[in-house]
């Protein structure tokens, strides 16, 4: 931790730099700050949404090293060196990634509050395992909740995203295999 | 959420750790992964005056076989690091796959095997397994370290026998003659419950009979509990679904499970009994999964 800065108070703040989409950022926190507050009221990122706040709703959810955590279990001091990815990463020059435009096809955003942790928690699987099965999907949104409970689009348009179809092919709803 | 003030520090050395955890006055509390420790405080549960990261003791993400001491898992290694480690899934899939059904991707990727120990949870999902493989704690601090069951490590709820200038800094689990071992769970969700109640086992089989059995029980007692008259009702008896219901039987009294908002205690000690019983039988027919 090389640079402390410490106020009249003796509250000490640090002076890191985070890897945020590709981009440095170098900003002043709090040894207490979490990733998701500094993502949000300093680098104004508020795609990552703060939830339950307590690493159980998935709605903060970032990549980490490419791998899914909850920001909100994680300082932001302690992030420093390591590569973060936040929904507004995910698009590239423009193009939404194949999961985005497969969610707005499917409707599969409701409120949309859960959205952004559930393409992060998408884009880490496809990256992982490009032709995942439906209990795979399941699996791997299992810590993104979505209290409209709309499941079934979403499970459908990673399905979809991963099949490189991205619209439904009657229009209506995909029906993506089993559980319904 | 409301996070406490405390002080930070990053210790570059596990030395310079040990020293300024047995320097530090007041409440001081490592931070490995974080999924507990955060939680802990934005829940009021902790509000240390010190927060000693380890997040530079990279040596302590390594897993590795070492001659004499068997598989290695360093105290910061995640969850998702040992589902993954080809090492483990060889020697014991058991234990890749209790980290990594415990908890969803977003936890699995932050919480550690140190931290999931040092908590001292009687449902911890971890401790049962490596118990019932025989893993041993290595623990070091200002004057030197020490190696010890972990069955000897957890002594109560959160309660561990670790000093105040000592840091877990490796599992070790040995080489070993057994054939097979399981962790299996009862949680109120498909994904991300907590246990209500938990049954490790590990078994030793030949030519048929059963010549040692280990079998801990998390959630149903202050500490992961190891199931004595259980183990020992099997030893030496022909593998049967007989003597599998009998030890599923003396591992339900063995248990002492209290009542709470995730199951009455009867309710746990039948569960014990089935789960008991599901566990021998994987463990005996599967091998280590």
């Amino acid at each position: 931790m090389s640079n402390v800065i410490t106020d009249k108070d003796g509250v000490k703040r640090y002076l890191i730099t985070l890897n945020v989409n590709g981009d440095e950022h170098t900003i002043l926190v709090k040894g207490n700050t979490t990733l998701t507050n500094a993502l949000r009221d300093q680098l104004d990122l508020t795609g990552t949404k703060r939830g339950c706040e307590l690493g159980d709703c998935g709605s903060c959810t970032v990549l980490f090293d490419g791998r899914p955590i909850n920001s909100c279990m994680k300082l932001a001091v302690e992030a420093e060196g390591h590569e973060i990815i936040t929904i507004e990463g995910v698009a590239a020059n423009g193009e939404l990634d194949a999961i985005q435009q497969s969610m707005i096809n499917h409707a599969a955003v409701q409120c949309g509050y859960c959205t952004p942790g559930m393409v992060l928690s998408a884009k880490a699987l496809l990256t992982r395992n490009p032709h995942p099965t439906e209990p795979e999907v399941r699996e791997a949104i299992a810590g993104n909740l979505c209290r409209c409970t709309g499941y079934v689009h979403i499970v459908e348009a990673v399905l979809a995203a991963s099949r490189g179809v991205l619209a439904p092919d009657d229009g209506a709803h995909a029906t993506a295999g089993g559980a319904k | 959420m409301y996070m406490p003030d405390y002080e930070y520090h990053t210790p570059g050395t596990l030395a310079e750790a040990c020293t300024l955890l047995g320097e530090l006055g007041g409440k001081v509390t490592v931070l490995a992964g974080g999924s507990d420790v955060l939680h802990k405080m934005k829940i009021g549960n902790l509000v240390p005056d010190h927060l000693v990261s380890l997040k530079n003791l990279k040596e302590l993400r390594e897993i590795r076989y070492e001659q004499g001491r068997g598989v290695v898992i360093g105290a910061l290694v995640t969850h998702d690091g040992i589902y993954r480690s080809q090492l483990l899934q060889k020697h014991f899939l058991s234990l890749p796959m209790a980290a990594h059904t415990m908890a969803n991707t977003q936890v699995t990727n932050i919480g550690t095997i140190g931290g999931n120990i040092v908590n001292g949870s009687p449902l911890a999902d971890l401790p049962p397994i490596l118990i019932a493989l025989g893993a041993s704690v290595k623990l070091v601090g200002r004057s030197g370290e020490r190696v010890l069951p972990l069955e000897e490590f957890i002594v109560g709820p959160g309660k561990t026998v670790i000093a105040q200038d000592e840091i877990l800094t490796e599992i070790s689990i040995p080489d070993q003659p057994t054939t097979g071992s399981t962790y299996k769970k009862f949680g109120l969700r498909k994904s991300g419950a907590l246990a209500v109640v938990s049954v490790a086992a590990a078994v030793t089989v030949e030519g048929g009979a059963i010549t040692d059995a280990r079998i801990v029980l998390g959630a149903v007692a202050p500490v992961p509990l190891r199931a004595k008259s259980a183990e020992a009702s099997l030893k030496g008896k022909k593998v049967s679904d007989e003597a599998i219901e009998e030890a599923a039987a003396a591992a339900a009294a063995d248990s002492r499970p209290i009542s709470d908002l995730r199951g009455s205690d009867e309710y746990r000690r039948e569960l014990v009994r089935v789960f008991t019983k599901r566990a021998l039988r994987k463990a005996i027919d599967e091998g280590h999964v």
